[in-house]
This record gives C-alpha cells, structure tokens and sequence, in this order.
C-alpha cells in the first residue's frame, strides 16, 4: 500500500488526515514541521507527501524545494495544504517543485479523491 | 467514506487556545517601533492554524473572524501595512474574543458574537483603510475564496451544459512545460483521469523531442493531441488544474464525432488563438466561486450536524439552563500533554516492578525461612518501585507553572494602562512544576493578589519619583519549590502596606483593640481577616468585592498558606505556599486512644513531651505551653474530636506543635506512630463535611483514618477560646 507522509504543525489538522487516509488503506507517518518532514523522508521512502505551507522551523515551500533536492524524491508527488487564496502560495509552491495543492478547508472525501488521482 | 469530525474537535480546541496563547505572549512582546518579523510570523501561523481547523470541522464563525485578524496580520507581515499600536490592542482583543467563542463551541453553546461582529467592523475599517495592495482579500465577507470543487463545477457548467448528451467531444491539445515530471506531475495520470471521462484518444506530438546526444532524460519534450468525448468543461479543467499556468493547453468542444483528423492536425494552426480563448475561460472560471462561497457555510454547517447527530439530538428537548448546566460539569474530558521523557521513565518503572514481582513469586512459590532475607529485600525493592513509580504517576499531572505566569504580561499590560502607572512585569521560576489540579485553583488568587500589588502597591510614577524610586515600578512573580512545596511569591516594589492605617481601620472594625500590643507581622496579617475588606477599599481593579481574606480561604483549600511581608515605602511581598499535589500527602500517623489520626507533616514544626513547667493556665480553663519566647495554646485532640483517650494528663501524653496561618497550637495525642504518604480520600464525597477534618485515607490494615486539618482545628480553638467547650460538635 503508498505510504504518505503528512506535515502539518496543527495536531487536530494531522489527527485528521491521518486517520482518513489510514482509514482508506494508506500507510501514514507524521511531521510537526519541515525540518522533520525531511528528517523523515530521508530516513524512509514515500510515495507521496502532504505538506501544510505555513508551519515553524522550516514551511513547507522550503520543504518541497529541500525534498526536489534528493534523489528519492525528485519524481515523488508532493501536495501542498494550503487556504491562501491569493494564488501566491500556490505558485511558490510550484515554482519550488510541487506538483499541486489541496485548497483548505476541505473535508475527507476531497482530501481521499485528490490523493488517489494522484497515486492513480 | 464520512467521517466523523467531531471527534477531533478535542484537539483542534486545545491546539487553538494554545495558539491563542501564544499569539497573546507574541503581541505582548510586539513593540510597534522596533519588532522582530519572526514574532509576526508566529502570531500569523497561530492565526492561520486556527482559522485552516476550524473551516476544516465546520466551525464556520472562528474561520470567518480569524479570516480578517490574518489579513491583517499577513499585511503586517508582508510589509504592506506599518504595524500601530492600535492594531496590537485591536488584535489582543479579537484574541480574547476568539477565546471566548471558542470556549462556548467547546461547551457546546452558541457563541456570543455580538463583540466578534463589532470587532469584525473594525479590522473591516483598518484594511479599508489606506495602503493595502491586497485590498481584494480583505472584503471579509468573501471568506477564503477558495474553489470549492462540486459548487464550482455546478456553477460554471451552464455552457457546456448536457455535454454529454449531445454528439460532441473536447479537442485538447496539450504540451506540458519541460520541467512538468519534476513537479512530480505525470501526463499519464491526466490522461488516466481524462479516459474516466469518455472514449479517450491521444497522439503524441513528437515534432520537439531532440537528437539523442541533446535529449535530457529528465525533461518532458511530448506534447498531445487528444480528443475525449464526454465530462464537463470543469470536469476537464480540473485535470489540468495543477500544470495549467506552465502548459501550453487548448480545450475546445467540437460537435460531432472525433476523427482522425483531430489528432492529427488541429494543434500548430489553432493552438495560439485557442490557448488565448482558454485563459479568458479560466479566468471567468476563477472568479465565479466567489459568489458560490456565500453558500459555503450553510453547506459545512449541514456537514457537521450530519456528522456528529448525537449531541444534536439531545440538546433540543433539554430546557437551556440544564443544557449549560450539564455541558459545564459534564466530564468534558480534559486531556493532558506529557513529556515522552516522563511516559518513558514510567515504563522503565513498571519494568522494574514486574522484575520484582516476578522475584518475590519465585520465592514465594517454595519459601523456607532460610529465604527470608531474600523476602525481607524483595520487599523493600517492592517498596522502593510502588514509590517510584507513584512519584512518576504524580509527575504526569505536573505542569510548568508558565502556565499560570502567562496570563499575568496581559493583565498587567491592561491595568497599567488603565491607571497611568509603569510597571515591569519580572517572571521568574516559570519551568517550576506543578500539579494541574494546584494550578488551575491558583490562578484567581493570584490574579487576585497581582491586582492588588498593581493597585495599591505601586504608585503613580510621580509619586514614585518624589520617593526617590524609578518611575517604572516592578512586579515579580517568582516560583520555587521548597520541601514538598511550591512557593509562589508576588513581590513589589510599591510603598508597603500601611501598618497605622490598617491598624485604625481594625480597630474601627473591632477586629482588634486599642490595646492590643501586635508585632508589625501581626498587623499586616490583618488584612487577611474577615470583615477588613470594606467598601471603601473597592476600586475597579482590586476590589470587586472580593477581600483578602477570600484569597486566604482559596488557597487554604489546597492545604496551602498565603503570607505577606511588608516594608513601608519599600514594597511587599506576598508568599504563597502549596503542596505540589492534591492527591498525596506526607503525613504523620499520630494515635489517641483507638483512633488513629494523621497530621500534614508540612504543619508539624516539633514534638515534645510535655515538662509542667512549661505549661500555664490562662483563665482557668485553657491551658498554654510556655515554647522557648512563645505560649502556644493547647489543644486536646480528643476532646474535640470526641474520642477517648489513653491519657487524660497533659504529662502523660505527647504534644505535637503544629502550625498553619502564622499561628501555632500544641495538639495532645498520646503517641506518635509512623510517618508515611497517604492518598487523600474526601470526606465531603463520600460521608459530609466535618469541621476539623480535612479527609480520610484508608490505611495498610485496612482502617479508615481521618486527615486532620489543622487550619479547621485553629479555627475551633479559637472559637473555644470564648466558648471554653467545644459544644456540639460531633465527630464523624
């Protein structure tokens, strides 16, 4: 089964998706912020990341630009959480390498359907 | 698949008081002149994870408030607008007001939304105002603009309405940027959601791919033709959401039946001006969930009715006094954060407990005499470990009183503020630990007693220059442990209390008379007294009604004491002190006749046989012992507790001083057994209350044994003082 690696500093945010995507089958592991995030990915492999964008200590556009540096992972599909509205994180996002976002607030169904347009 | 949301509304309430909280301490520390972008970064990502959970679990009125309070705070961060005093006030106070709306949602009652209303106006206001280049995302009605996927469908699907009814089919052509597959976007997973919508057919365009010796492995160089007979206009566009604006992509719908010819020829020639149409396209598309948001929070409030029916269904039949009633006492179950370092220590403990217990059944198991050291060992480890491990258990409870401290930088903002005074604020000890139970009992006294310093302590910053002092006063709290307890001191450096004023008043009161002779202590004890808090001594900071001598009863529930020492023109400096936990208490078995009792360990200052000579009578009846330059008055145990003893004779018996309250009573029992920990049962819980009896606990035999309380026991002696006789009351 795909393992993801979901990062967000809010508990409640990683409690939830989480449990939805275990619920689905998937096999998740956590990070609190992007430092452990990398910390993480270097240590196993992913099939997919799901990052928050503002999170302390490294956010998740330096993450995606971090994890596009490694070898693992220049291919591996990398979501973005994100409720900017702008379209600037967005683009941040995928000027640094990621391969699109999930626009919050978004309940578990989208969050499911997204994800498994990507991993096919 | 529907999950339940509600059952991570537990955390997200607590991660957003804590988010509340630490935008509060980052705000405090805002100076709008010289300010560190990081404490906005933090304050904004505080905000940001509010307002992402509470859109995410339906709580549709925090999302919508912290929506303006981060465009602010996103304009501040960004540079656009010049953070002013006042939008650190307003900010403060919309975190005070999410506080409150929050609590009442986790309470499960509707929010009071009239201050949040009033406030939404105001950020409303100050992002209208001049300056902003995001003028657009600042119209607070328009929440988080986001495309919601089903509206946005729904909406903008008129044009190609029935599209699959119809004999039709879209023609796309598609050249990704050469960098797509390291976005980690893969053409064939587009083409795999495209062939969900209808027959699907593509070409490759191979016109751009290089010679070999050129050719990067990693780039795209293919571009496609494809034709795709069916699925709307969005449908199609949400496939190609995420590499649109680095694509070259035209879509246009062609009646008819795909041909050939589609794939072959339509892309040099058309594609400039059908990309042009294109982008007009997604433009409109981008712009019409704006109006589809306004149905947005209908939609998620129906969402989580759905989710979470069984609160809902009770809640309406219950009359609405009953309901807040039941949600308040309603075992809301707090949670706790732990260190891993404390869960790991207990494991390690109850490690060691299983190696001993499986020890003593080994030896249990064939025992002979010969092995009886071995038991006596095993049962000393076996003690060693229930210790241990009761003290980690206890560890768990244990916060940092930061806790606490923190709510203190704001208060002390606010009232200084309120009357022109200067004041730092010194916190000192934050990391000291304490039992949660302790602190959330300790906070109102302390807030109690930091309103007083910041009140009648420090003075108006004139007056403090005629005095010779620096016009900013200085208030600290300070916390350390010491024995079994925390010390919590608030100290000032104010003009003291006023020992003649204080004098006059008690005597005015009849608390004291005119003859008395009382040490400077005794007098700055007075204000502890019931009945010195008067009227007149109400202002709008301190008083409230609400004396010192409440503050004292407070903490004397926690087994605690409060005392104050003053220096006129100096300052003051009021000690608290609390055992570090509720639930155990170090104490000394003492026995009157059958009766075993036990004593506070923290309240016994000596033990002593009692030598006649030491004692005297004082009006016939009360007898007091003469210790070293003190008479300390004599208090019978059994007689007040309705026992009977072995030794009716004071020289016959022991007396054990015991102290609370800065005053001492010699209490006469007749022997002193072990001293150990006990935990404390209540009394109230589980019989009634008694005076003098502060709980029970069941001892290693069995037996019940009662928890003297020795501030209840004071009490009573002093009430004999005037009655002589401890009347009726009856002992449990």
């Amino acid at each position: 089964m795909p393992k993801i690696l979901a990062v967000d500093d809010s508990a409640s945010m990683r409690q939830m998706v989480t449990f939805t995507l275990k619920g689905a089958g998937f096999e998740v592991e956590e990070a609190a912020d992007g430092q452990q995030a990398l910390n993480k990915a270097k240590q196993g492999s992913f099939d997919l990341v799901l990052s928050d964008v503002n999170m302390p200590v490294m956010d998740g556009i330096q993450l995606v630009r971090e994890l596009r540096t490694l070898a693992d992972y220049k291919f591996t599909p990398i979501l973005m959480l994100t409720t900017e509205s702008a379209g600037d994180k967005k683009m941040e996002g995928k000027q640094a390498g990621a391969t699109g976002w999930i626009v919050k607030p978004f309940n578990p169904d989208q969050l499911l359907n997204t994800i498994k347009k990507v991993l096919g | 698949m529907s999950i339940d949301l509600s059952q991570f509304h537990q955390v997200f309430f607590e991660e957003s008081f804590e988010g509340l909280d630490s935008m509060e301490g980052g705000l405090l520390d805002l100076n709008p002149d010289d300010f560190d972008v990081e404490t906005i970064n933090t304050i904004f990502r505080a905000a940001h994870s509010i307002k992402g959970g509470a859109g995410t679990f339906g709580f549709q009125v925090v999302a919508d408030f912290t929506h303006v309070v981060e465009t602010l705070l996103d304009e501040i961060r960004a540079g656009s607008r010049a953070l002013e005093a006042s939008h650190v006030d307003l900010l403060l106070r919309s975190v005070d007001c999410l506080r409150e709306i929050m609590q009442a949602l986790q309470d499960g009652d509707e929010p009071e939304m009239s201050l949040a209303n009033d406030l939404q106006g105001q950020f409303e206001a100050v992002l209208a105002g001049e300056a902003s280049s995001e003028s657009s995302s600042s119209d607070a009605s328009v929440l988080s603009p986001d495309v919601q996927p089903e509206q946005a469908a729904e909406e903008s699907s008129d044009d190609v309405d029935g599209a699959e009814e119809s004999k039709g089919y879209w023609a796309i052509y598609f050249k990704p940027d050469a960098d797509v597959l390291r976005t980690g976007n893969e053409p064939v997973r587009m083409f795999r959601e495209l062939e969900a919508l209808g027959e699907f057919r593509s070409q490759a365009v191979v016109c751009d791919v290089p010679e070999f010796n050129q050719l990067e492995p990693e780039a795209c160089y293919l571009a496609w033709n494809i034709t795709v007979a069916g699925g709307t206009r969005e449908e199609v566009d949400e496939v190609f959401e995420w590499v649109i604006d680095e694509s070259e992509l035209s879509i246009r719908w062609v009646d008819g039946v795909p041909s050939e010819a589609d794939l072959g020829e339509s892309e040099p020639v058309s594609a400039d001006t059908t990309a042009q149409e294109t982008v007009e396209d997604v433009s409109e598309v981008v712009e019409e969930p704006v109006e589809a948001i306004t149905e947005a929070p209908e939609s998620v409030d129906a969402q989580t009715q759905t989710s979470q029916p069984q609160p809902e269904e009770t809640k309406p039949s219950e009359p609405k006094a009953s309901k807040k009633a039941a949600s308040k006492s309603s075992p809301e179950t707090t949670s706790i954060r732990v260190g891993i370092d404390k869960i790991d220590s207990l494991i390690n403990m109850v490690g060691e407990l299983v190696i001993t217990q499986s020890m003593l059944g080994q030896l249990g198991a064939n025992f002979d005499m010969n092995k009886l050291v071995r038991l006596q060992e095993g049962l000393a480890q076996l003690e060693h470990n229930t210790r241990e491990l009761q003290e980690s258990v206890m560890r768990i409870r244990m916060l940092p009183i930061s806790f606490t401290f923190s709510r203190f930088p704001r208060l002390v903002r606010d009232l200084s503020k309120l009357m022109d005074k200067k004041i730092d604020l010194v916190l000192l000890g934050e990391n000291t630990e304490l039992d949660k139970t302790v602190m959330e009992k300790i906070g109102d006294p302390m807030v109690h007693l930091v309103r007083n310093s910041l009140d009648h302590g420090i003075e108006k910053p004139e007056e403090r220059i005629a005095a010779g002092k620096p016009e900013t006063g200085t208030i600290t709290l300070n916390a350390f442990h010491q024995g079994g307890n925390i010390v919590i001191q608030i100290i000032d450096d104010g003009k003291g209390l006023n020992k003649e004023r204080i004098l006059s008043k008690a005597i005015e009161r009849g608390l004291v008379s005119e003859h008395d002779r009382l040490s400077d202590d005794q007098i700055n004890e007075l204000i502890f007294h019931a009945g010195f808090s008067t009227a007149e001594q109400i202002s709008d900071i301190s008083g409230r009604g609400v004396g010192m001598d409440v503050v004292r009863r407070n903490i004397q529930e926690l087994n605690g004491t409060v005392e104050v020492e003053s220096t006129e023109g100096v300052g003051s400096t009021f000690t608290i002190r609390l055992p570090l936990t509720l639930a155990i208490l170090d104490g000394q078995l003492v026995r009157v006749g059958e009766e075993v009792f036990i004593l506070p360990l923290v309240s016994i200052i000596e033990s002593l046989q009692v030598d006649m000579s030491m004692i005297n009578n004082v009006g016939g009846q009360n007898e007091v012992l003469r210790l070293r330059d003190e008479y300390v008055p004599i208090v019978k145990l059994h007689e007040l507790l309705h026992v009977e003893p072995d030794n009716y004779e004071l020289e016959n018996g022991l007396l054990v001083v015991v102290e609370a309250d800065s005053s001492k009573v010699g209490l006469f029992v007749d022997d002193l057994l072990a001293q150990q920990q006990v935990v404390i049962k209540s009394l109230e819980q589980n019989y009634q209350k008694v005076d003098g009896i502060s709980g029970a606990t069941i001892l290693g035999d069995g037996k019940v044994a009662l928890i003297v309380d020795i501030s209840g026991v004071l009490k009573i002696a002093n009430q004999n003082k005037v009655r002589t006789l401890p009347g009726d009351h009856q002992a449990a």
